[in-house]
């Protein structure tokens, strides 16, 4: 019940502290969620474009909530995606394959790469007790630098983008893309909801699942009942990254069909640490937090244009909805303390 | 449970309070990111008041329109042309922000949606979503600045940057006292070895013995980054920085001015794209020596005009250089550009437009360029 009542309320309330702020400097709230209802679904071209973006943030979000159902603050989602989306792009332009075997090897691979760039902080967790915050953190800024230079000296000659993959690795959905007006829609959406699936089914129906969970809620308890702690905390992070790794695949073989050099982080990785954050740490949690941060990510690129909102209200107003949801210890509190004076 | 009810009706009734509050406003709040002086006559104005239907708009990178630099630029250029021809601001013209790179897509389709005439992608990083947007949409026009693009409804703008930093190598070699300086690029891309290749030759031809750091960020929007690429040429005795770098060159400023301002150092920056005078004042000094001015808010009135009138260059690239004031160097911090420096850059501007001297556009010409001096 609190589950699903507390990120409602934040939300509810971050949108409403977004209409305050709004208001505050003299916008119009209600033109400005207008415009960002219209900007995610107004017609199909947003709504391909709202299904582009949420497609990375289920995975990413999974990613995050099973490390964290492991016990483990998988930070490193970020540094995952970015190898998986090389790893992915990679073996789209480079190899030749015939047509549905090459986008499933592209995605393995970049599922590997992901779980490999987890497998590191995992073991240095198990073996060595590091915190796996501080490792993934460090690890983020190895991936990004590495993807760059990977990118400038060996992918290609100098240059700062890869070429395309080669269209039978591409997720592009020709006919979705029609109908949709030339959004950058993909066939990710389907592999994001398996693995949806699958993180589900992993946790709740299989005993490996069962002791994953077990050392996430007691790691003392779980090794005096005799399972190997060490051991699920590695096969936590090696699945978390594989999650972060298809999730830049999505971009790799959908979205984008290359990679570049990045000055930046994509985000995507952060991101996902809200959506599961928002979504409770479970697999259909993750899904419909994932929407709404897609949503609100492209419905708020139409709020300056249509409403004349600026985009740094829009920022403000998706991180208060993260706070609320952050605090959403405070709101069960004041949920719990009303209901129980109220009797 | 009733304190709970009353919680509710408390949250509902401020939402409701909160919604008519913002009908209220409907009317201001539409133009309300333009003067705002007279809001009223304004919004009577819209929509008729324009110059027939031409409407152009366009796309930043991530920079952003505040970004003292490029896109900045061209977003004044949009300002100044919607001003000359009575057009709106979000009716007549409008830009569109872009937080990351898979927004440049989707923003280029939503202003082809709102069925602008032109469109301006800002920046060579647009270039394969101009591209791509273009080719989905015949109908409308496009134009792509500072790199090229494929395409029978785009035009393509580029400046001759290697012209303009021949020239701020000219000046920085004439300005350093230690016989070294630096160039702190963004990205290490095509476009930025223009500005390096023709820096390193205007610097060589006026002292072929100078010594000339070149280190790229990585970034046009890491400022902490170009503090620390110009604290360390600082350091290793560099006094003038020229930055091609976008944002990531506000960090070389703040270096410079820290070190001027903690003591006896006399450092200097070059800016680019705009004259970046203001980012490098402390008090009455400045460390600013010039800028590279990249005229884009000129090329992207040019263009818009020309559009307007029908005559859009489509399929074109059009080159701005120093010929037609395209690019240029400031000469806003008259203490520090003396005369001998002022004149040793009209020589080689002469010269350039001449055709005496070639700026070289990439790292190989400049290589040769300076072994042939």
């Amino acid at each position: 019940m609190f589950n699903i009542l507390v990120p409602l309320i934040s939300v509810v309330l971050g949108l409403l502290a977004g209409a305050l702020i709004m208001i505050s400097f003299g916008y119009n709230p209600v033109a400005g969620y207008a415009a960002m209802w219209n900007g995610a679904f107004g017609d199909a071209y947003f709504l391909g474009e709202t299904v582009r973006q949420v497609t990375p943030y289920v995975l990413s979000g999974l990613a995050v909530a099973f490390a964290m159902r492991a016990g483990l603050l998988n930070i490193g989602v970020e540094g995952q995606v970015i190898v998986g989306w090389l790893a992915a792009v990679w073996i789209g332009s480079s190899f030749g394959m015939p047509p549905v075997l090459h986008v499933i090897v592209a995605l393995l691979v970049a599922a590997i790469a992901g779980g490999l760039w987890g497998f590191v902080p995992g073991l240095l967790k198990a073996k060595l007790g590091v915190h796996e915050v501080i490792v993934t953190i460090m690890m983020n800024y190895i991936a990004l630098y590495l993807s760059n230079s990977l990118i400038r000296g060996v992918l290609t000659d100098g240059s700062d983008r890869t070429e395309n993959v080669a269209s039978t690795a591409s997720l592009a959905a020709p006919w979705l893309r029609e109908i949709t007006f030339f959004s950058r829609i993909h066939y990710g959406f389907i592999v994001a909801l398996l693995m949806a699936f699958t993180m589900w089914f992993v946790l709740n129906k299989t005993t490996r699942g069962f002791e994953l969970r077990a050392v996430g809620s007691n790691p003392f308890a779980s090794e005096y009942a005799g399972m190997k702690v060490g051991r699920n905390i590695i096969i936590a992070m090696v699945i978390s990254g594989g999650f972060a790794g298809l999730a830049g695949a999505m971009e790799g073989l959908g979205t984008f069909q290359y990679a570049s050099v990045s000055s930046g982080f994509t985000n995507i990785g952060f991101d996902g640490i809200a959506v599961a954050l928002l979504g409770a740490n479970t697999a259909i949690g993750v899904v419909l937090a994932a929407i709404l941060f897609g949503t609100l990510k492209i419905g708020a690129l139409n709020m300056p244009t249509q409403a004349g909102v600026p985009t740094e209200l829009v920022d403000i107003v998706i991180a208060l909805i993260i706070l609320f949801v952050a605090s959403g210890y405070v709101i069960r509190w004041v949920f719990l303390k009303f209901s129980k004076e109220g009797k | 449970m009733r304190r709970l009810l009353f919680l509710l009706t408390l949250v509902l009734t401020l939402g409701i309070f909160l919604a008519a509050c913002g009908s209220s406003e409907e009317g201001g709040s539409s133009d309300s990111e333009g003067s705002g002086s007279d809001s009223e006559s304004q919004e009577e104005g819209s929509g008729e008041g324009g110059n027939e239907d031409f409407s152009v708009a366009m796309v930043t990178d991530t920079g952003g329109v505040d970004d003292k630099s490029f896109n900045q630029s061209a977003w004044e250029g949009l300002q100044a042309f919607g001003e000359a021809n009575g057009l709106e601001e979000g009716e007549g013209f409008d830009y569109a922000q872009s937080e990351s790179d898979a927004d440049y897509t989707t923003n280029l389709n939503r202003l082809v949606r709102e069925e602008y005439n032109l469109i301006f992608g800002i920046g060579f990083l647009l270039q394969p979503d101009v591209e791509k947007v273009a080719s989905q949409f015949p109908e409308t026009n496009f134009a792509l600045v500072d790199a090229v693009a494929e395409g029978d409804n785009v035009a393509s703008i580029t400046f001759k940057e290697h012209q303009g930093s021949f020239l701020a190598g000219v000046a920085a070699a004439h300005k350093t006292q230690s016989d070294h300086v630096g160039f702190v690029g963004g990205v290490d891309s095509e476009l930025i070895n223009k500005f390096e290749s023709g820096f390193r030759a205007g610097a060589k031809t006026v002292n072929p013995d100078i010594q000339i750091d070149v280190q790229y960020a990585e970034s046009f929007n890491s400022a902490d980054q170009g503090k620390l690429i110009a604290s360390n040429m600082y350091s290793q005795g560099a006094d003038v920085i020229y930055h091609a770098a976008g944002g990531t060159g506000n960090g070389v400023f703040s270096e410079a001015k820290d070190r001027v301002r903690g003591g006896d150092e006399e450092v200097w920056v070059i800016g680019v794209d705009r004259d970046q005078h203001d980012e490098g004042a402390i008090g009455d000094t400045n460390v600013t020596l010039t800028s590279m001015v990249k005229r884009v808010d000129l090329a992207v009135q040019d263009v818009s005009k020309q559009a307007m009138n029908g005559e859009f260059p489509a399929g074109e690239v059009v080159e701005y250089g120093l010929e037609d004031d395209g690019v240029s160097l400031a000469r806003t911090n008259e203490e520090a550009m003396t005369e001998e420096i002022v004149s040793a850059v009209e020589e080689w501007k002469q010269k350039i437009i001449d055709g005496e001297v070639e700026a070289p556009q990439t790292r190989d010409a400049a290589e040769e360029y300076i072994n042939s001096l």
